[in-house]
């Protein structure tokens, strides 16, 4: 059994912090097939059309019978722990750094024998495990084995936490705590064990209803920081930058306008100026200390999670000039994304379904409630995945995007506003 | 003549004999802006960018990029901000005569008032009150109505939001149209966010002072400070807009003379009058 973790003694500030390493990067471009699903939080593997062979590792062409036709489909990683070893040593540095690690050989109840990192609680083979593709340190999928049903405190086994980005007594920033769903984050990562939250709002004057109950949880601390305001970005990375293991910008402008709809920019500005340039304002301030950071001990800086919007997919013409600039963001967040890559930080983009606030009033259900996506941004810092869709809505239009792009542009392109 | 009154006047300024008293708030991005229902228009905050210090996007210089509205800050209102003025001819900032941008000022102490009632409305009776202690209004001077507003560093004190909105000290609509048809001021200057109420959309008409003042061709002021160093009468307010083609309005540098030997009232209930350097509150 995986004891639960305790929390971290005090950093001794006259240490050096452990300079971030990385596991095994480099992919070829087929084996990124498998990173490409988990990223999405799936494990895929190869299947070949003409004989069916499910097979692992990638490879250009079918090992059974030569066909290049492979596709890659959903497995369920259900299979049989053939052998395990603990590995005491490395000349990777990453895995030297934290030895002892555990891996074991798994015959998958698809075919594939594969081998993976193996969770604590898996009993010594032969053993019934599930296999599960995670985004690890390095950015790209690793095969995860955890035991075939859920072990108490399983989240704080120490490689599984080499892999995901757990709250559990972690620093966490949310850049936007008065929104509905801002105030129902902050509780949701107290809930999962945060040390510390700072709970960011803009223009204070302005009080909506709720907000006052976060200041009286004893982990949260409320900070001022307004993302259009570059130097209230500054002063508060100055004051807390070098402490934030996990930063979630729920910073949104949200305004329901095409281009027709609304004269001028102003309302495209705005958007523009907290959705992207926020972003932007605050990937310089924050990141540079969250980079050195990546490996500081049992609580590193890990993630960094960007509230997007399934509209950053494809513009939704009634929100237009928000889905436009949701889709700069997005564009932004993948230069993020490879900037933190050396540090071992995860970018996770969430486009959410459309949220059920005010902005969305006029759209129909399906909408996604605050509470909802809230759990889910959680649930995927505590997952292997970089990119999540939260809702129905967000489901259905990933996978029409990923089916047909053009198809799906002309599907919003008459959809009633 | 005039050219003696002028050499006077900058041998009363070295000398100290004339005070130049600032009126005007930093413009900083902790500034409050008007609020507006969020699905309006809205006024920019003011936000500031910077494009070197003396770094490698400047090896020897420091500069800053800034952006704000008409309406951030200390700043000027001009005829054409309202409807009701925007067919008077020299109705924006580039096309009024530049004679009006220096006037004289009288004061309203009401930061008694204020205090005992944030919606406090000035009246006409509170008006011809003043006129009976410091002589009739002149034509052509600035009305600043002393709240001590800009006292609340704090921006949730000074915007003091609830749940019905704004709760700000203004004229009521008799006193503004007493003052311009009857006054013929130069126009209303407050140390709100507005020259009108916050809660002067109930009134009749909605903002009566920015109906009514640049319905005439009159100007407004708001987020003035300093006012409580400013006698009733006897200042001169220095106030010129940026030149902004058909601006509706502009953040300016206020500036009052004042004469050195006119005691301000003791009026106030703050005694706490140390100025310099002090900056709006920022909570943490």
């Amino acid at each position: 059994m995986t004891r639960p973790l305790v929390r971290p003694p005090r950093k001794n500030p006259i240490l050096r912090t452990r300079v971030p390493t990385l596991p095994p990067g480099g992919r070829s471009r087929v084996a990124l097939g498998l990173t490409a699903a988990a990223a999405r939080g799936r494990l895929e593997l190869q299947v070949c059309r003409d004989c069916r062979t499910v097979q692992y590792p990638p490879r250009e062409a079918c090992r059974v019978c030569l066909s290049q036709r492979l596709d890659w489909r959903q497995q369920d990683g259900a299979g049989e722990l053939v052998s395990d070893t603990t590995l005491h040593h490395s000349n990777e540095l990453f895995y030297r750094e934290r030895m002892p690690w555990r891996l074991g050989m798994i015959k998958l109840d698809c075919g594939p024998v594969i081998v993976a990192h193996l969770h604590g609680d898996c009993a010594p083979a032969p053993s019934r495990v599930r296999v599960r593709a995670h985004i690890d340190r390095a950015g790209q999928a690793a095969l995860l084995a955890i035991p075939e049903k859920d072990t108490p405190n399983m989240a704080d086994d120490r490689q599984l936490r080499e892999m995901t980005c757990d709250p559990k007594f972690r620093k966490v920033l949310v850049t936007d705590a008065k929104t509905a769903l801002g105030q129902t984050l902050v509780e949701a990562v107290v809930a999962a064990g945060a040390d510390l939250v700072w709970a960011g709002y803009a223009e204070h004057w302005k009080k909506p209803p709720g907000f006052e109950r976060l200041s009286k949880l004893p982990q949260v601390s409320l900070v001022p920081l307004d993302l259009t305001d570059s130097r209230a970005v500054k002063d508060l990375a100055g004051e807390i930058g070098g402490r934030v293991d996990i930063l979630i910008n729920t910073a949104d402008h949200h305004r329901n306008f095409g281009i027709a709809a609304r004269d001028g920019i102003e309302v495209a500005r705005a958007e523009m100026d907290t959705n992207y340039f926020g972003l932007l304002r605050l990937a310089q301030e924050f990141a540079p200390a969250m980079r050195v950071r990546g490996a500081d001990g049992q609580s590193s800086a890990v993630a960094w999670v960007n509230l997007l919007s399934v509209f950053a997919l494809s513009n939704f013409p009634p929100h237009g000039t928000y889905s436009a600039s949701k889709a700069a963001a997005l564009s932004l967040a993948q230069c993020l994304r490879a900037e933190f890559a050396p540090a071992g930080v995860r970018v996770i983009n969430v486009f959410p379904s459309p949220i059920d606030d005010e902005w969305n009033q006029a759209l129909p259900p399906p909408k996604i409630a605050p509470v909802r996506l809230a759990a889910d941004i959680v649930e995927a810092l505590r997952g292997g995945a970089e990119d999540v869709f939260p809702g129905d809505i967000a489901q259905d239009w990933l996978s029409r995007w990923r089916d047909n792009p053009k198809a799906l542009e002309r599907e919003l392109a008459v959809m009633p506003r | 003549m005039s050219e003696s009154v002028l050499l006077q006047l900058a041998v009363e300024l070295a000398s100290g004999s004339v005070r130049v008293v600032d009126l005007t708030q930093t413009l900083s991005p902790d500034f409050p802006q008007i609020v507006l229902p969020p699905e309006m228009g809205q006024a920019w905050p003011f936000r500031i960018e910077e494009a070197s210090r003396y770094d490698a996007r400047g090896p020897g210089w420091y500069w800053n990029n800034f952006s704000c509205s008409e309406h951030t800050g200390t700043h000027f209102d001009a005829p054409i901000h309202w409807i009701s003025g925007r067919h008077l001819p020299d109705n924006s900032t580039d096309t009024i005569p530049a004679t009006r941008f220096i006037a004289p000022a009288c004061v309203l102490d009401c930061s008694r008032e204020a205090a005992a009632d944030a919606d406090f409305l000035l009246t006409v009776d509170f008006l011809r009150n003043w006129e009976r202690r410091h002589g009739r209004i002149p034509a052509g001077s600035w009305i600043l109505m002393r709240t001590d507003w800009s006292k609340r560093l704090d921006p949730v004190a000074y915007q003091n939001l609830d749940e019905t909105g704004q709760h700000t000290p203004g004229p009521d609509a008799d006193a503004v149209k007493f003052l311009v048809d009857e006054r013929q001021v130069l126009g209303f200057g407050s140390e709100a966010i507005g020259t009108d109420a916050g809660q002067a959309f109930h009134l009749k008409p909605p903002y009566p002072c920015h109906y009514y003042m640049h319905g005439s061709g009159r100007y407004g002021l708001q987020c003035l400070t300093n006012l409580d160093l400013l006698p009733p009468t006897g200042a001169i307010v220095i106030a010129a807009p940026l030149k902004i083609k058909e601006g509706s309005g502009s953040p300016l540098r206020v500036l009052a003379l004042v004469p050195a030997a006119v005691r301000t009232p003791a009026r106030s209930s703050d005694k706490s009058v140390k100025k310099k350097g002090r900056t709006r509150k920022k909570r943490r």
